[in-house]
């Protein structure tokens, strides 16, 4: 299980104040309980500052360089930000993300090459979101596909079902495990990712929901996720279910964790 | 409990007619509705005192957090099932809604839950909503205002990179000579930036829009 660390996102209003304040010790130690958490990426994200988001962005990995050297996740929507995340970022990037919108994907593929990164696939097109499970897997299919032409092969690839609030339709979450466990079956050597919080969104008690939610796709292929890694409950389960879906040798990660 | 209390309250719960899920087998806001009006009660009260009050009291439970995103959706459905009697009643009496807002996510952006709440609740307070759903041009959003040259409009969006569309946006309908107020939402935005843009007002919440597009329509 990959564990991509949400923290770190200028969306959160503790975050957009850190940056608009330049609170590099705020955000520093973030980066550190989310490494000490065990996460194997930490999500950046700059994007709530639009026109400034670049300088914001170089600002924000900066600061996060002179605490830890954990992988990055570069979390936004505009090429320019994610490569220059990918440029002060250093290896092992992931790009999150990528659509199959043509001119997102013709913008974003060339940073993928460059500099050899990972990255999340959203299987939308320019029609937007369907609802339509057949309709989301052939994005997905094709996505995975037109990416394998420009030469990302699918162990760099982070599929994911684009989870959305049962609160608004419980449909949605068969829509995502059924999607998740036809993405594992089709594409085996790619990796199944979710933003997990979306999926509570309207309700109450919305670590409950995200933590059922979790477990749930993991046992249906779910092997990569964007959470808060320093909900303690929700990663002793992530550990637990590990163990549980044959994952975890001897359960011996499970036992150090909880000893 | 009288007949316009009993609409209110099926509305508050949820109940559209006596197939719902909610209190099954019971008469819902649609037939009770029609009963009002077999009874001769006038259809502006049956919206005003029935309809409409519900959905202030959830309108209100909702920004206090004490209802939650899928009892707003049941009530506003079970309203509109009261909505679709009322419509041709009510046009015939020639009764006129409070308002009217055009309501659309930005262009880029393809969110509609914050979108759908929000002409819900307005719908709900008795405003007549144009609806322009998702990836919203501006030349649609001035098509609209031109048609409803007294209609506020409501601009949403949910990403950060679809968010400063909204700037343009406002500036392009003053350009144009489009007055209409303008109000914002949406989970990146805050009232800061929607002054910064020159927006009319900002709503931080579905409930919240209805009371702010009601001052700027001096209605409060």
């Amino acid at each position: 299980m990959i564990i991509i660390g949400e923290l770190l996102n200028s969306t959160r209003e503790k975050i957009r104040k850190a940056l608009a304040e330049k609170d590099a010790a705020f955000l520093q130690d973030l980066a550190i309980k989310q490494q000490d958490a065990g996460v194997s990426y930490i999500d950046v994200n700059a994007g709530a500052f639009a026109e400034r988001e670049l300088d914001v962005l170089e600002w924000l990995i900066k600061v996060v360089r002179e605490v830890t050297d954990l992988p990055l996740s570069i979390d936004s929507p505009k090429p320019e930000a994610l490569a220059l995340g990918c440029r002060l970022a250093g290896d092992d990037v992931i790009l999150n993300s990528i659509t199959a919108e043509q001119n997102n994907f013709r913008s974003i593929v060339p940073i993928i090459r460059e500099f050899n990164t990972k990255v999340i696939a959203l299987p939308m097109d320019h029609t937007g979101l369907s609802e339509d499970e057949g309709k989301i897997f052939s994005i997905a299919n094709s996505l995975i596909e037109s990416l394998g032409k420009e030469g990302v092969s699918p162990d760099r690839i982070f599929i994911d079902p684009l989870i959305r609030p049962i609160a608004t339709n419980t449909v949605y979450g068969p829509l995502a495990l059924n999607l998740i466990r036809r993405f594992a079956s089709s594409f085996p050597e790619t990796r199944r990712i979710c933003g997990l919080s979306n999926v509570s969104f309207g309700l109450p008690k919305r670590k409950t929901v995200n933590q059922t939610f979790l477990i749930m796709a993991m046992a249906s292929g779910l092997d990569a996720a964007i959470m808060d890694p320093l909900d303690e409950a929700l990663m002793s389960q992530v550990k637990a279910a590990q163990a549980l879906l044959d994952l975890d040798p001897y359960c011996m990660n499970y036992i150090n964790a909880m000893r | 409990m009288n007949l316009l209390d009993s609409i209110k309250d099926n509305v508050i719960c949820g109940n559209s007619d006596l197939n719902s899920p909610i209190r099954k087998g019971e008469r819902g806001v649609k037939e009770l509705v029609s009963q009002a009006l077999e009874q001769g009660v006038s259809p502006r009260e049956i919206l005003d005192e029935g309809l409409v009050k519900g959905m202030d009291v959830i309108g209100r439970r909702f920004k206090a957090n004490e209802i939650y995103v899928p009892e707003v959706l049941i009530a506003a459905r079970a309203m509109k099932a009261g909505m679709a009697i009322l419509k041709e009643p009510l046009a015939q009496t020639g009764s006129k809604p409070l308002g009217t807002l055009i309501i659309g996510t930005v262009k880029g952006d393809l969110h509609d839950i914050g979108k759908n709440l929000v002409a819900m609740m307005m719908e709900g307070a008795g405003f007549k909503i144009v609806d322009l759903e998702i990836d919203v041009s501006q030349e649609k959003f001035m098509n609209a205002m031109k048609e409803n040259p007294d209609a506020i409009v409501g601009m949403s969006a949910l990403l950060t990179n679809t968010m400063v569309g909204m700037e343009g946006n406002i500036k392009a309908f003053r350009e144009a000579g489009l007055s209409n107020p303008v109000m914002i939402g949406g989970a990146p935005v805050d009232e800061e930036f929607a002054k910064k843009i020159g927006a009319s007002g900002y709503a931080k919440d579905a409930a919240t829009a209805v009371e702010v597009a009601k001052q700027l329509l001096g209605l409060n």
